[in-house]
């Protein structure tokens, strides 16, 4: 017989195996959407948080945590959504910035602002080329997670994952 | 009315109104002005229907009576929904998709940061999620004003002609009835009167930097609080549930 504890941290690691559906490189602990992990008497409860309103990818999260956990052999598994603290994107630890980087995508950059109307975008730099020559193309791109920029040294689009 | 039935009529209003306008973004996928534009309004729509799905579930525990959030969207009729007239009218023009959205866009922005002080926890929960979609959106509608506004001739024209014919439809935002009466008192509404002076002021400061000279208010169209519609809305919801009309309670 496993402690609470022990156990915990087992299904922590699992949940850490489960690739992000949109961008495999980071997992869902990762992106920082789990938000819990608790027994409710046989019942393992876990607690998500949607990234954005509309993230179509929230289904496909729910369903390979459920998939995940019943191949591991935990069987009753509930997974449930809950909406505060809102998620922000200072919930990505440094080493999956850096994944994101390596993989193509330009981390987010800084902590979320409180007061983004104000606020220029800061300054984003390639991640393909590390040049700080960069520039918005559009503030919306391939999920809502993201934004387009092109770098104007060595001319690559490339996605940006927005700071909210 | 008790608390409960204005609490869940609320729901709908803000529900429909992220429902209608998200279903009219949608028409422009695929068929965006430029590639960013068509992937910048799909996203927006998408943050508007998932907002509109989460009020709508909302709606649907409070009323209490075993309706779904697909019930509530696809299964009421024309004069059973309550967004604001602005939010239904046509596309347009580009000038007209923008200027109804930025008018749009900084009510929202004002209306939820007010809704993160609501006493409903679950309003409060969602406008914390919101806001953040919501401060992106207007800064896209924002930087479009300026850009049409203050760019050529020909964008200036239609921005300004686009600008003057949705002017009547922005008196509606502000319209309060025994809903909000009932759940301002309660604390979980705020008041629309403070969200059109902070809303009035930002319009004519953008207005302005972008060259486009502001409307006199006149006449204020009206009637989505009670239901009543342009023709628009009905072709909407012709398209919208044309599933669930034709075969009731299919499943995916
Ligand atoms: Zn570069």
């Amino acid at each position: 017989m496993v402690s609470i504890d022990t156990d915990k941290e087992r299904i922590y690691q699992l949940l850490n195996e489960i690739p992000d559906p949109e961008i495999p490189v980071i997992s869902v602990t990762d992106l920082g959407v789990i938000r819990k992990v608790e027994w409710e008497d046989d019942t393992l409860t876990i607690s998500i948080t949607p990234t954005y309103s509309g993230c179509p990818a929230m289904k496909q999260i729910e369903q390979d945590i459920e998939k995940k956990l019943a191949d591991s052999g935990y069987e009753k598994v509930k997974v449930k959504t809950v909406f505060t603290p809102a998620w922000t994107t200072d919930w990505i630890s440094d080493e999956a910035r850096e994944r994101l980087r390596k993989y193509g995508i330009a981390p987010p950059q800084g902590s979320a602002d409180k007061s983004l109307i104000t606020t220029e975008p800061k300054v984003v730099p390639c991640p393909q080329c590390g040049s700080r020559n960069t520039q918005l193309t559009s503030q919306f791109g391939s999920t809502p997670c993201k934004a387009l920029y092109k770098c104007l040294d060595c001319k690559e689009p490339f996605d940006y994952f927005k700071c909210i | 009315m008790d608390t409960k039935e204005a609490l869940f009529k609320y729901c709908l209003r803000l529900a429909d109104n992220n429902l209608v306008l998200g279903h009219r973004l949608s028409e422009l996928c695929s068929n965006g002005p430029i590639l960013e534009e068509d992937i910048a309004t799909t996203n927006i729509a998408l943050d508007l229907i998932g907002q509109a799905r989460h009020l709508y579930q909302y709606a649907a525990e409070v009323e209490g009576k075993g309706r779904t959030e697909d019930d509530l969207a696809y299964k009421r009729a024309e004069r059973e929904f309550y967004n604001t007239l602005l939010s239904e009218q046509p596309n347009g023009d580009f000038a007209v998709t923008i200027a109804r959205q930025f008018f749009i866009d900084v009510f929202d922005y004002y209306f939820y940061k007010e809704l993160l002080n609501s006493k409903d926890e679950r309003l409060k929960e969602l406008a914390a999620r919101a806001i953040k979609e919501v401060t992106y959106h207007l800064r896209h509608s924002t930087q479009w004003i300026l850009r049409l506004g203050d760019g050529t001739e020909e964008s200036h024209k239609r921005l300004q002609t686009a600008v003057d014919g949705l002017w009547m439809y922005t008196g509606e935002l502000f319209e309060m009835n025994e809903v909000d009466e009932i759940l301002i008192k309660e604390g979980i509404a705020p008041n629309l009167n403070d969200i059109k002076t902070k809303w009035e002021s930002k319009v004519s400061e953008v207005l302005a930097e972008s060259t486009i000279t502001k409307p006199e208010d006149g006449w204020m169209q009206t009637g989505s609080r009670k239901g009543m519609h342009s023709e628009h809305l009905g072709y909407i919801l012709a398209e919208m549930q044309y599933l669930q009309r034709a075969y009731p309670d299919a499943q995916w």
